[in-house]
């Protein structure tokens, strides 16, 4: 009987004799290379594009300089600021939950309902989410309000909610759902034969995590991490709905340039912005992966 | 010979004729009816054949395609539902919440796609910034409008427009009588503006009002700056984005807005008053505008003679705006009565800034902002 | 000593079940009372009138509301599928044969996180007017886009996936039992990863039903656009149709949770079962 599939049978996993077969090998990643080469790119050169042309089609690098404006500058630093708090803590909480689901019953309920709900938190955001959080404990929410009737009022010094560090904290309400959902697939794959052969050669809890799961877990985490940066680097309609005023957010900057009534139309000058945040979110892939290479080392 | 060469003569001169009845035909105003062609770039009703050859064009399109018009913005939805219901036409709604550069975004970006909006509705200084994109079109009102109010060969032209007001809740604050209340403990993080004056223009005239109401005028924005940096120094003064949430729940129980727009949060809080100071009152009125590729033009056109009509003007007078064509209407008695009477009170002489103060307003705006408020 | 162990691992099962309640308490607190809060607001009455369910009854009186949560539906089905079948081949097919490109495609699969939505949309305007000309503008053209937008999140749910299997290991072995590459892909590898394809399924369904500015800038009317549309007017409505929005979401999830075809890991004993299978 003829088996399906069978003309790679002689040769062990596809080692290139020669380097012939190299080539062959490409094309297997050419579906998703085509793909994004035209959707994802392709875009992006546009976008690139109308940053270095001006009104006439001509090159200019004077949108970049524009970049240097100060209020600029310090929307970039407010932006790259936030986005790394909430992307670490956003990780570290969501490793807590998402392990508080991992070692529970994989058919359960419980699993199920949870991942559903992270699911849906993970995407929600904007003038919905800002609300909710304002009906909660904004200024005239029952918990700010409860509080305050029992000599607490939480905004005694300034009104928190609406400036970055109430910012931060809505921002948690998607970063660590989305945590739970792109790392437990990394915590569903511990095998419980480590914790057994940790314990064999002595170890405890402390030894387990700091050199067995720790290090091996590292770079889902690590790449988690930097999704949630990138995550909340690009977000807008959140913060703009909490923060409308003096738009502490690089995004902010970008709408105000494309869009609005009173003529403070700079496409140019947007694109130029969106370039940058690429740029630093490359810069920061980059920490990354120097970061990933090291925990690698960690486990030679 | 000689026959041929004269059939040949007698043939040419029969086509010449036909030629010279064609096109005599297509150039003067007496055409029947209002095909595609005639439709793009007819200037009123009677260019395209007269009204029911309009309608005629229009039902045979089926569609039309509004941008940034949503249904509770001046009673639009009203007059959405009315034209609907009058020609069978269906009235693809897109981008509800978007800003006036948006819907030229949408205009020059889509270009003669099918999908692309059919008539504008924007504040002025994108109006004015974006004339080559329009079709030139004088609807069956025209006359009544001011010329003042409209581009003398029909690009755009004035639809609706209010004064700058303060909306508030009198059940959470106490009666605003001035501008200058709003610097009282009893405001404490409660005064919002509808939208960021660098970039909204409900903003900006809300901090020119507030100029005006503090001894600036219409070419210094500066006094209504230094007002708002006041307002947040003394921790009045709210950042966050107004919604109809946020002023039924309580956070936002003042409101910096046009007062068409203001007087639609009654509907969830029945307390909501509006306010206008008689030293200070602003006003503004928004435009219409075809575009040059719509992709349904007899549509486009008879949209705007239905806007101009009088059900469409007393459409917006219900939705508390004030139609451009009021005066007019009020001589002819043809006014909703009831609705006109229900207008918020102005008790003043507005003023309406010119292009070169918007221009002004909006640089200082640019400039000092975001430090004064922050 | 077995007594010892079984002590031991006695108290560490009981400080996992408290570490466990603990974790799941704050976390029910923290995202649930949000929600509480504005469902409480959406049943407010007007001014001083009694609470009222109008809000939400007044949901199922928008026509134009079905014809939107249909196209979304069908447009989180289709990106879903879409996004799958381009990534999890490539993903397996990277790591196997051209792993000095896992970086290049790591990247490749962060960029559409980082250039915000608005700006994107100007990107995607020309390639979209193309096809609208020379294929189709209906609406559901808008998975392509997605696909991209949700290439982030379904990566690195995969790639926490397939880190945790030995892909190389589990694809010799099954080579070497004579599969071929369909087979160790949908037979082997699939079930192997099926957390993470349903996580990443997961993310890709939350994300079109709750996607907003692409939908918007593009003027295609999806669900949150017709929601947005509705909200305006009435408060109550616009956080009424919010929550319901996000019911919707997670019982589209719940349901698709049961689509997992969690098989658990796969050890060699049963991977020779499957081979003999094959070979019938």
């Amino acid at each position: 009987m003829t088996i399906a599939g069978a003309p790679a049978i002689t040769t062990s996993a596809g080692r290139p004799v020669g380097g012939r077969r190299l080539p062959l090998d490409w094309l297997g990643a050419v579906p998703f290379l085509v793909y994004v080469a035209i959707f994802l790119f392709l875009p992006t050169a546009i976008i690139v594009g109308g940053s270095v042309l001006d009104a006439n089609g001509s090159l200019t690098l004077v949108n970049f300089a524009h970049l240097s404006r100060d209020y600029i500058v310090k929307t970039t630093l407010n932006t790259i600021g936030l986005s790394a708090v909430t992307a670490l803590a956003g990780a570290t909480f969501g490793a807590l939950l998402a392990y508080a689901i991992a070692v529970g019953n994989r058919e359960g309920l419980v699993r199920r309902l949870t991942l559903s709900v992270s699911g849906v938190l993970a995407q929600f955001g904007g003038v919905t989410l800002a609300f909710a959080f304002i009906a909660t404990i904004g200024p005239a929410g029952f918990l700010y309000l409860w509080l305050a009737q029992h000599h607490a009022d939480i905004y005694a010094h300034s009104l928190w909610l609406f400036e970055l560090p109430g910012v931060a904290l809505v921002y948690l309400y998607f970063q660590i759902p989305l945590m739970v959902l792109v790392f437990l697939p990394a915590l569903d794959g511990i095998k419980p034969q480590w914790r057994e052969a940790t314990e064999s050669l002595g170890g405890g809890t402390w030894h387990y995590w700091r050199y067995v799961a720790g290090p091996l877990l590292a770079p889902a985490f690590l790449g988690a991490t930097l999704l949630l940066f990138a995550n909340a680097f690009s977000a807008y309609a959140t913060v703009n709905a909490l923060i409308n005023q003096g738009q502490p957010v690089i995004s902010q900057q970008i709408s105000g340039a494309l869009s609005g009534e009173v003529g403070t139309f700079e496409p140019g000058f947007a694109k130029a912005i969106a370039v940058e945040m690429v740029i630093i979110v490359t810069a920061v892939t980059v920490l990354y992966s120097l970061l990933q290479r090291r925990t690698s080392r960690w486990l030679q | 010979m000689n026959l041929g060469s004269f059939s040949r003569r007698l043939g040419l001169a029969v086509v010449a004729t036909f030629i010279v009845a064609a096109c005599g035909g297509t150039s003067n105003n007496t055409s029947a009816s209002c095909s595609e062609s005639t439709a793009k770039t007819a200037t009123s009703a009677t260019a395209c054949g007269g009204m029911d050859a309009l309608v005629a064009a229009a039902k045979a399109e089926g569609k039309l395609n509004i941008i940034a018009t949503p249904p509770d913005w001046a009673n639009y939805g009203e007059a959405i539902n009315g034209f609907q219901a009058k020609y069978g036409i269906k009235i693809t709604s897109d981008n509800p919440n978007g800003s006036s550069q948006d819907e030229i975004n949408a205009v020059t970006q889509l270009g003669t796609s099918s999908r692309a909006p059919d008539v504008l509705d924007m504040g002025k200084a994108v109006t004015l910034a974006n004339t080559q994109l329009y079709a030139p079109y004088k609807v069956a009102t025209w006359g009544d409008i001011l010329s003042s109010q409209k581009e003398s060969t029909g690009l755009w032209w004035q639809d609706y427009g209010g004064y700058m007001s303060i909306g508030y809740d009198s059940k959470k604050v106490p009666a605003i009588t001035s501008i200058a209340d709003l610097l009282k403990p009893e405001f404490k993080g409660k005064v919002a503006l509808n939208g960021n004056p660098k970039q909204a223009n409900a903003a900006l005239n809300g901090v020119m009002m507030a100029s005006l109401a503090n001894g600036g005028s219409a070419d210094d924005i500066s006094k209504g700056v230094a007002f708002f940096h006041q307002l947040k120094q003394l921790g009045n003064f709210s950042p966050v984005q107004a919604t109809t949430a946020t002023v039924k729940n309580g956070t936002t129980p003042v409101v910096f807005d046009w007062d068409y727009l203001s007087s639609s949060h009654g509907t969830d809080v029945p307390s909501w008053k509006i306010f206008e100071q008689s030293n200070a009152i602003i006003g503004d009125y928004y435009n219409q505008a075809i575009n040059k590729n719509a992709p349904h033009p007899a549509a486009a056109r008879l949209w705007e003679e239905y806007l101009y009509s009088d059900t469409g003007q007393n459409d917006w007078l219900r939705g508390k705006a004030r139609p451009v064509r009021m005066a007019a209407m009020i001589t002819a008695g043809t006014i909703d009565k009831t609705a006109a009477a229900a207008l918020p009170a102005v008790n003043g002489t507005p003023v309406f800034l010119t292009d070169a103060q918007a221009a002004s307003a909006k640089n200082y705006l640019t400039a000092n902002w975001d430090t004064a408020i922050s | 000593m077995a007594a010892v162990r079984r002590g031991v691992q006695g108290t560490r099962r009981l400080k996992l079940q408290v570490f466990r309640i603990i974790v799941f308490v704050a976390a029910g607190l923290f995202f649930l009372v949000p929600i509480g809060a504005m469902v409480e607001f959406s049943t407010r009455g007007v001014g001083d009138q009694p609470r009222t369910l109008a809000a939400w009854q007044s949901i199922g009186t928008y026509p134009d509301l079905v014809a939107a949560i249909t196209a979304s539906l069908e447009l989180a089905a289709i990106t879903t599928i879409a996004m799958l079948v381009l990534l999890v081949p490539t993903m397996v097919w990277v790591r196997l044969k051209l792993p000095r490109l896992n970086p290049i495609i790591e990247f490749i699969c962060l960029l559409p996180l980082t250039i915000p939505a608005i700006v994107l949309v100007v990107g995607l305007f020309p390639i979209y007017n193309w096809m609208g000309t020379n294929f189709s503008d209906s609406i559901l053209t808008l998975s392509i886009a997605y696909v991209v937008l949700v290439l982030p999140y379904a990566y690195r749910s995969l790639e926490a996936g397939l880190a945790s299997i030995d892909v190389k290991t589990l694809t010799e072995a099954a080579r070497s039992l004579g599969a071929g590459w369909f087979t160790v892909m949908w037979r082997i590898i699939v079930p192997n990863i099926s957390s993470a394809i349903l996580n990443s399924a997961f993310l890709s369904v939350a994300l079109v039903l709750g996607e907003y500015t692409i939908a918007n800038n593009l003027l295609y009317n999806n669900l949150q656009v017709e929601i947005a549309m509705l909200g305006r007017a009435n408060a109550g409505v616009s956080i009424a149709v919010a929550v319901a929005s996000l019911l919707f979401a997670f019982v589209v999830l719940v349901l698709l949770s049961f689509f997992n075809r969690g098989r658990g890991r796969l050890q060699l004993v049963e991977l020779q079962q499957v081979m003999r299978t094959e070979r019938g």
